[in-house]
């Protein structure tokens, strides 16, 4: 389903969507004109070549653009059909809504403790009770409590690479988030920790709306439920992940997926 | 080659330090021997009585350094933050170029201005006011004459400051975008973000610049001296007179005809010279500490 096709953001129950989103970089478009619906409790996976914006998308669902001086976002976004860049929507509350892990595992050097507290303390709270049980809940649902919950107060960095990207997924579900970003959160990772990732990944979409950016098609294949195939800026098309790659309807979905290009 | 000679470079280095001590030393100890450990803790410094104590000239120097301190750590390290986090990017550099400028001004016309700008500001006006609203405290009770530690200690600060803020600067901008880019996804603000994760990050490179600052100021003599009014006295008040070890050897050594008061002069520079190292050592190992403990 193509941008010019409307209906598929009332047929689902759309935890996230946009609407006519244009990003721009300075004066170079980045995204254009993207309608996306992103289902409640369910993958969507964002697929295409390198610089074919699908990272700015998602960054946009967070507002993180913004730390960008240059970029300029045009169209709107809706969380649960309000807008997230009304005026009357704080930043700061869009944030903890929307989650966000990152390409590079990106701990902060603090305790591994610290790191998943960080977002409970920023956001007010101050009981050690609270806070101790809230970072074991969200430790124990990035399945990463069993391996540390020996050295909770030892450095983050010393963690492996695929432990460090469980700890910042930890880190931001501990502020309960709705929707969870992930951009490309196992690309920097070995095959078992990627693993463990997506089986993650694949729990975690009961409690949460996960939109994931992925250039590994396997990937998509394996995690998501939907998939959106992004080219130069622009949808081209969306659709359940099964039917995306085995039936693609359009032509440069096909030839991407089949590998000719990109 | 390069190798040998770098490698003397280095020891002619070494071989300096080493000569500067032990002739400081040498020459110091004719007064060591003759007044022992009084010296250290006497404050009568009589040259014509031959009586030699150094312990007002510790106090000034220590003070006012620590005073100078206190009032630069906030300016430098905002002024940092403020190049590096909040500042527009095209006035960051004319900013700091200016910052940078303020270390270029020879010391001596810091003195000037503070003679006659910052000492009468000092006494018609910081002077009564602080007397007025926090004369119950015995360290701000007049009366004033401009000089003073206070006006000293003002004048250090402000020669200070840009150590402080061009390491903290340099400091600054090696913390990784993608940690700030973490705490502003989870909801923080940019004021959290610098408190929570900048500062902490970047705490040990700023403590090194705020230790290089401290050591400048230990050694400032010439704005020193003309502004901290050279009475060799220990005053808890900051408005009243001071005097600082680099002051007193700089006013004095072209009296001192008599052995024993040139030799007290030598060791008023070597006492100065180990307060100097005792203070960088101490620091380095509080850095060292602060690096090395485990973080919660």
């Amino acid at each position: 389903m193509v941008s010019g096709e409307p209906a598929q953001a009332e047929m689902l129950d759309s935890k996230m969507s946009t609407r006519d989103l244009n990003i721009y970089y300075g004066p170079r478009r980045a995204i254009n004109a993207i309608s996306l619906s992103m289902r409640r409790n369910h993958v969507t996976a964002l697929i295409g070549p390198s610089g074919c914006g699908k990272s700015t998308f998602l960054r946009a669902l967070n507002r993180m653009n913004e730390l960008i001086p240059s970029v300029r976002t045009e169209g709107d976004v809706l969380l649960d059909g309000n807008s997230i860049y009304d005026r009357s929507m704080d930043v700061i509350d869009v944030r903890r809504r929307v989650g966000m892990v990152f390409q590079k595992s990106n701990p902060f050097p603090k305790s591994i403790f610290e790191n998943v507290a960080y977002g409970l303390r920023i956001n007010g709270l101050s009981d050690k009770r609270v806070i101790a049980e809230q970072v074991e809940k969200s430790l124990r649902n990035a399945a990463l409590w069993d391996e540390i919950k020996d050295r909770l107060y030892t450095p983050a960095l010393d963690l492996s690479g695929g432990q460090q990207q469980r700890l910042c997924i930890a880190r931001a579900l501990a502020v309960e988030p709705e929707v969870l970003l992930m951009d490309e959160p196992a690309s920097a990772l070995d095959p078992i920790a990627t693993q463990k990732i997506e089986e993650l990944i694949h729990d975690l979409k009961k409690q949460y709306t996960i939109v994931i950016v992925t250039h590994n098609m396997q990937q998509a294949a394996r995690v998501s439920d939907y998939t959106a195939f992004f080219y130069m800026g622009d949808l081209i098309e969306v659709d359940e992940t099964e039917r995306l790659f085995t039936k693609p309807s359009r032509k440069q979905t096909e030839d991407y997926i089949t590998g000719r290009f990109g | 080659m390069t190798h040998a000679a770098t490698l003397a470079a280095g020891m002619l280095i070494l071989l300096f330090l080493v000569l500067i001590a032990s002739q400081l030393l040498r020459l110091s100890l004719p007064a060591l021997r003759t007044f022992g450990g009084r010296f250290f803790v006497s404050s009568v410094w009589d040259p014509v009585g031959e009586q030699y104590g150094i312990l007002p000239f510790l106090y000034g120097t220590i003070v006012s350094s620590v005073i100078a301190l206190l009032i630069a750590i906030p300016f430098g390290v905002g002024t940092a933050i403020f190049l590096t986090e909040v500042a527009p990017r095209r006035i960051r550099g004319p900013i700091a170029f200016m910052v940078d400028m303020l270390a270029a001004i020879p010391s001596v016309v810091y003195g000037l201005w503070g003679i006659f700008v910052l000492a009468p500001l000092v006494s018609q006006h910081a002077a009564p006011w602080l007397e007025k609203y926090l004369g119950f405290l015995p360290l701000f009770r007049g009366p004033s004459y401009g000089v003073s530690m206070l006006t000293a200690s003002l004048i250090l600060s402000v020669m200070i400051v840009p150590y402080i803020t061009a390491i903290s600067r340099e400091i600054l901008l090696t913390v990784p975008d993608d940690i700030k880019a973490a705490s502003f996804a989870l909801g923080a603000t940019h004021w959290e973000t610098i408190w929570k994760i900048v500062l902490p990050y970047t705490r040990a490179g700023i403590g090194a610049g705020i230790v290089l600052a401290l050591g400048r100021a230990l050694g400032e003599t010439m704005a020193v001296t003309m502004l901290i009014g050279n009475q060799p006295q220990i005053n808890v008040s900051v408005l009243q007179p001071g005097y600082s070890m680099a002051a007193v050897i700089a006013n004095e050594f072209t009296e001192a005809t008599t052995p024993v008061y040139l030799s007290a002069i030598v060791a008023v520079g070597l006492a100065l010279f180990a307060v100097t190292l005792l203070v960088n050592l101490a620091a380095r190992l509080l850095l060292w500490r602060m690096r090395v403990r485990p973080i919660r």
